[in-house]
This record gives structure tokens, C-alpha cells and sequence, in this order.
């Protein structure tokens, strides 16, 4: 028998039991209930529905979308971080707090600015559309929408790293004969890497789920601009709700593995950090 | 000459960190940087090194002016108060990063590191990760890291502030054997006194950006050039006085004015070693207390509290402590041997006084 082993702090017991009941109503009966939906659906009946092709359509352009928004927040996101935390300029407060602007802002109405700023007569869409840019009621508009609405991730996450990384360290780069770009690319970089796969993984997460800008600026074109979600709610509203269903479990379990594929990256690029 | 600072004064704003400062280092000297935090001896070593630009002066290295070469093309080896290790390297990579950017071969780079890993006895570690090494390992890495190179001078920023006392004592030794098999140029920064004393072959010591006194560890302790130097370096005890009836008092003590004028006011210091005790009442002049005695190993320290409340710290070796049969509380007669007067109205410091010259016991015992 293993000694009840002592800690100085009391209460495992009860916060143990809360986080778990906590975590049992938020998250496991939910998804259990979706999967116990699933079970009466015959398989084929399931592949069926999850594999028509405006559904392989829709996962196409989610996870292809998503992807790409967040690669762009992952790059853009890092620069602004940079920016941010490196240099003391006028008005650095004042971006600095713009960041949190998509987290604050209600998807829908960033979705409805967007959509028509890129419209045909909208203000951008006015110049790009010509150019053949266009930016609403496309793919490229899915992509500008997800983008935006994962933009503080990676800032966010990427900032305190960069507030405690020792000047001294590039110092002493430099007093080895270290040049900037070298600096950058063997020390700096590689240091930074973790917390931009968790930034990139936080913004492709959102991106996945996100619904409320997309229905306005995608135009929902059934095989070309037809999220994921939306066509969940198309099966919904259409009270097929085995094809609903059979879609929201290849969504969950894409995020799912998605999930665990990235913690190994992370785990992979973090091995140098104190664990 | 190995290096040299002339006339270099480096301006923060509105801040003088560093006031006209001039000093040479020769080929394989150890000098310590001594002074208080915020008296400029940091900055002066970031100047040597290029991570800071005086305001005004020049810097040499090797008899090159060094002003325009930047910090990469120096050739010098810079230790870190914190080590500033690349963490996401290993111990070997963090070593051989300096040479890899100077294109060594790849064999030559391994047998320098295997080298470096020897000498500094890290031995079985090179492929930990920083945070996987104790704090005295981490200041050897940073040390092997700066030499790998071959650096013509090795900088240290105050090398054992971030280690505990014992380790503390270790690293002082092991670098005074390092310089003496290495016998390159050194410079480190140190607040700590005793550090200086034992490590460095010459002090340089800086009060608010001036500097205040080059010399041996001797020099400085036995001729300081000033007040501060006398007080800063070891201990003293430092008397205020007024010259009264030609002699200048304070409490019972008495010193001769030596042609201060009436009224005048003296500052009087001396060595804790000047202040001799007997167990005869009526040996010595003065009489006090024994009020505590500290332990200092083969020394100890010794606060006499005189009738009038004043106290006096001196020291003795523990054999004369035990023939001498004290202990706390018992009354004793003593003597000041020798005395300086620091200050006076006039400001300058007079040479030392004595009656009867004594060499102090080990140098830079903070005793």
C-alpha cells in the first residue's frame, strides 16, 4: 500500500471532482451524445452521407481555408508580435490593443464590413475587383474572413516570449561574431518556434469553427463557397439530421487529430524548453 | 600593451556613466573592475567590447584603434552575468557556435570543443540543454563558449554574482588557475572587494563613472589614493574629530593634530589590524569591552565598545585570541598602531601615520 502522500495545499479531492464534472457537462457528454447519434446510422448509411461530394467540397474549402489563414496569421502574426515587443514607436499601445479587435468584434458584423468592403462596389472592391481580385462571395473572401477573425493568436501567444528573451543572448551572439540575419535565423527563430505552432494551431482551431463571418462574405455557393459548418446547418434546416450529424464527426475527428498532430510538433520544437 | 582606454567618456542622455577614464591592460594581465553598482565599471567593459560606443575617447586593442570595428570583428570573448547560453542548443553547440561563424573545419571546431569540454570539466554533458545544467556549469559553458575562438582578450561580467557563496569561492580559484594556463588578457567586473583582491593581478577602481585608483591588490589596500578607496576596499574604522587644544578628539580617543589648526575638523580611519588588545588593564592607553567576538575561521573579528559607548572592530588570529584567554564581556586595554587621516578641511588624504609598521595579515580578508 502506497502512503497517502502529503501536500501542503488541501482540496485535490474537491477540485479534482469539479474540474472533472466541469469538464464531463462542457465537453465529454456533448461530443459522447454526438457519437451515441452516430451509432444509429449504419456505417455505409454514414459514409454515404459524410462523403457526397459537396460535403468532400465543404472540407475542402474549410481545412484548405483554414490552413491557409492560418499559415498567413503564423508569418504576419510573428511581425506584428515582433513589431510590438521590439520597438517603442507612437501609437504602440494603441495597435497593441487593435489586436484584440477580432476577439471583441461579433463575427457577423466583421463578416458583413468585410463582405462589403470586397464587394464589386465596395471600397477595395472597387480597385480590386477589376484587377481580377475578388474578394467577396470567393474562396479568397473564406480565406480574408478566417484570417481575420485568428489574428490575435499568434500575436498574443508569441509576445511574452519574445518581453523575456534576453537581450544578453543576441549579445552574445554578436561578441562571437554573430551578424543580425544569423542572430535571427540560429538563435532567435528557433526559440520562437514553439509558441507559433501553439498560436498557429489556436488559429487554425478557430478557423475551423468559425460560421458567423463566413455566411456573409462566402456567398454559400453550393461546391465552391460552402463551408463546413454551413452545410451542417443546410442538412439541419432541411431536418436531415443523420446527414447533419455524419458531417459534424468528420469535423470533429479531423480537429481531433489535428489537435494531436500539432502537440507533437510543438513537444518536437519545444525540446530544448525546461519539462 | 594589450589594451587601452584613452580619455573615454560614455554619456547616457543626460547621465555620465563613465567620466574621462584612461588605463592600460598588458598581454596576459588579470585586472578587476572594482567599484560599486551604478560606478560605470560595466559600461566600461561593454565599451571594450563594442556593445557600447563611448561618447568621446578611443579604445585600442593590440595597439588598433577599435571605435569603428564593430563588436563581430573584435575578436573578444564576452561572459555574461546571467551566461546568456543559447538555449535551444546543447553544451557542444553552444561551444562551437563562435567557431562555426568563423569557418573553421569541421574536425578542427570537433576537436576544439572536445578540448574546451575537458579543460573546463564537462565531461559527459555536452549534449544536455542548458536548463539541464547546475549554475557553476552554466558559467563554465559560458567561459568555454567566449574562449573557443581564441579571443586576444576575455571579458567578464561580474563572472560569480549568480552562484552561491561555496561555488562562488571554487569558480574564483579555478579562474586564477584558468588565466595562469591560459595567459590570456582578462578583464572582469566585480562590486564585491574581496573577489578583486583575490583574483586580480592590477584593480581598477571606479566610484560614479570616475576612476578612482589603478594598483596591485596591495597598493590599493596599503596606499589608497583616496577616501573612497580606503573605505571601499576592506574595512575600516572611520572616526570624525575635532582638533581641540592641538589634538584631535573624539570620544576618548586622542590623535595628534599634526599642524591641523584649532578647531579644525579630521576624519580618521583605521585597519581593524591597528587596533591591538591586551588582557592588561594597564598595558595599553584606552579601555573597552569585549563585546562580541564573530568566528571567521582562522580569524576572528572583534567589536570593542569603549565607556563612552563608541564602538571599534578589530581582529586578531585565533592562537592570539586563546593566549590573550578573552571572551566576550571581559574588559581590555588597547592601542591605535597606525592611523590615516582620511579627510579634512582641506581634502587631502595625508600619507598613514605610524608608530611602529606592521604588514596586514592576508590581504583581502573582509575582516
Amino acid at each position: 500500500m502506497a502512503e497517502k502522500k502529503f501536500n501542503a495545499l488541501p482540496g485535490f479531492g474537491l477540485t479534482m471532482g469539479f474540474t472533472l464534472f466541469y469538464l464531463s457537462a462542457l465537453v465529454i457528454i456533448p461530443i459522447g451524445g454526438l457519437v451515441v447519434r452516430t451509432l444509429g446510422i449504419s456505417w455505409s448509411e454514414f459514409w454515404h452521407l459524410a462523403t457526397t461530394e459537396r460535403a468532400l467540397a465543404a472540407y475542402k474549402l474549410t481545412f484548405g481555408a483554414s490552413l491557409v489563414a492560418a499559415l498567413a496569421n503564423a508569418i504576419f502574426g510573428t511581425l506584428l508580435a515582433w513589431v510590438l515587443t521590439r520597438y517603442d514607436f507612437p501609437g504602440r499601445r494603441f495597435i497593441d490593443a487593435m489586436v484584440d479587435f477580432p476577439f471583441a468584434l461579433p463575427t457577423a458584423v466583421a463578416g458583413l464590413t468585410l463582405a462589403n468592403l470586397f464587394a464589386a462596389n465596395g471600397w477595395l472592391g472597387k480597385w480590386l475587383v477589376p484587377m481580377g481580385i475578388k474578394g467577396a462571395f470567393t474562396p479568397l473572401g473564406v480565406m480574408i474572413a478566417l484570417t481575420f477573425v485568428g489574428m490575435p493568436f499568434v500575436v498574443r501567444t508569441l509576445q511574452p516570449v519574445l518581453e523575456n528573451f534576453e537581450r544578453e543572448v543576441e549579445e552574445a551572439a554578436a561578441t562571437l561574431g554573430a551578424g543580425r540575419l544569423r542572430t535571427f535565423v540560429t538563435i532567435i527563430a528557433p526559440t520562437l518556434l514553439p509558441p507559433v505552432i501553439t498560436g498557429f494551431a489556436l488559429a487554425f482551431a478557430r478557423a475551423i469553427g468559425e460560421y458567423g463571418s463566413i455566411v456573409f462574405i462566402s456567398g454559400n455557393l453550393p461546391f465552391k463557397t460552402e463551408i463546413a459548418p454551413q452545410l451542417i446547418v443546410m442538412r439541419l434546416e432541411e431536418y436531415d439530421y443523420a446527414g447533419a450529424i455524419a458531417l459534424a464527426v468528420v469535423l470533429l475527428i479531423f480537429s481531433f487529430a489535428l489537435l494531436a498532430v500539432i502537440n507533437v510538433l510543438e513537444q518536437w520544437a519545444s525540446k530544448f524548453i525546461k519539462g | 600593451m594589450s589594451i587601452e582606454i584613452r580619455n573615454v567618456t560614455k554619456q547616457f542622455g543626460e547621465v555620465t556613466a563613465v567620466n574621462r577614464v584612461s588605463f592600460t591592460v598588458s598581454d596576459g594581465e588579470l585586472v578587476g573592475l572594482l567599484g560599486p553598482s551604478g560606478g560605470g565599471k560595466t559600461t566600461v567593459l561593454r565599451m571594450i567590447a563594442g556593445l557600447e560606443m563611448p561618447t568621446e575617447g578611443d579604445i585600442f586593442i593590440r595597439g588598433q584603434r577599435m571605435n569603428d570595428v564593430p563588436v563581430q570583428q573584435r575578436n573578444i570573448g564576452f561572459v555574461f552575468q546571467s551566461y546568456a547560453l543559447f538555449k535551444n542548443m546543447n553544451v557542444a553547440r553552444n561551444i562551437a557556435f563562435g567557431l562555426k561563424i568563423k569557418k573553421w573545419k569541421k574536425a578542427d571546431i570537433e576537436a576544439r570543443v572536445a578540448e574546451l569540454i575537458e579543460l573546463f570539466g564537462l565531461t559527459g554533458l555536452e549534449k544536455r540543454y542548458p536548463h539541464q545544467l547546475s549554475g557553476g556549469q552554466r558559467q563554465r559553458v559560458a567561459i568555454a563558449r567566449a574562449l573557443a575562438p581564441k579571443p586576444s582578450v576575455l571579458l567578464l561580467d561580474e563572472p560569480f554574482g549568480a552562484v552561491d557563496a561555496k561555488i562562488r569561492q571554487e569558480l574564483r580559484e579555478w579562474l586564477v588557475t584558468l588565466h595562469h594556463e591560459l595567459n590570456v588578457t582578462t578583464i572582469f567586473v566585480t562590486h564585491d572587494q574581496e573577489e578583486a583582491m583575490e583574483v586580480s593581478n592590477r584593480i581598477v577602481i571606479f566610484s560614479r563613472g570616475n576612476l578612482e585608483q589603478i594598483g596591485t591588490p596591495r597598493e590599493v589596500y596599503e596606499q589608497p589614493a583616496n577616501e573612497f578607496v580606503a573605505r571601499f576596499v576592506g574595512v575600516m574604522n572611520v572616526l570624525d574629530t575635532e582638533v581641540r587644544g592641538g589634538i584631535a578628539r573624539i570620544h576618548e580617543l586622542e590623535f595628534p593634530s599634526n599642524g591641523h589648526p584649532e578647531g579644525s575638523r579630521l576624519r580618521i580611519g583605521f585597519r581593524p589590524y591597528a587596533v591591538q588588545i591586551s588582557n592588561d588593564l594597564s598595558l595599553l592607553p584606552y579601555r573597552a569591552v569585549l563585546r562580541h567576538t564573530f568566528f571567521l575561521g582562522i580569524m576572528l573579528r572583534l567589536e570593542l565598545e569603549l565607556p563612552s559607548g563608541l564602538i571599534l572592530r578589530s581582529r586578531m588570529t585565533k592562537e592570539e585570541y586563546a593566549q590573550l584567554g578573552l571572551e566576550d564581556g571581559r574588559e581590555v586595554s588597547f592601542q591605535i598602531k597606525n592611523y590615516r587621516i582620511l579627510a579634512s578641511e582641506n581634502a587631502k588624504l595625508a600619507p598613514e601615520m605610524e608608530s611602529h609598521y606592521q604588514p596586514p595579515p592576508t590581504i583581502g580578508e573582509n575582516i
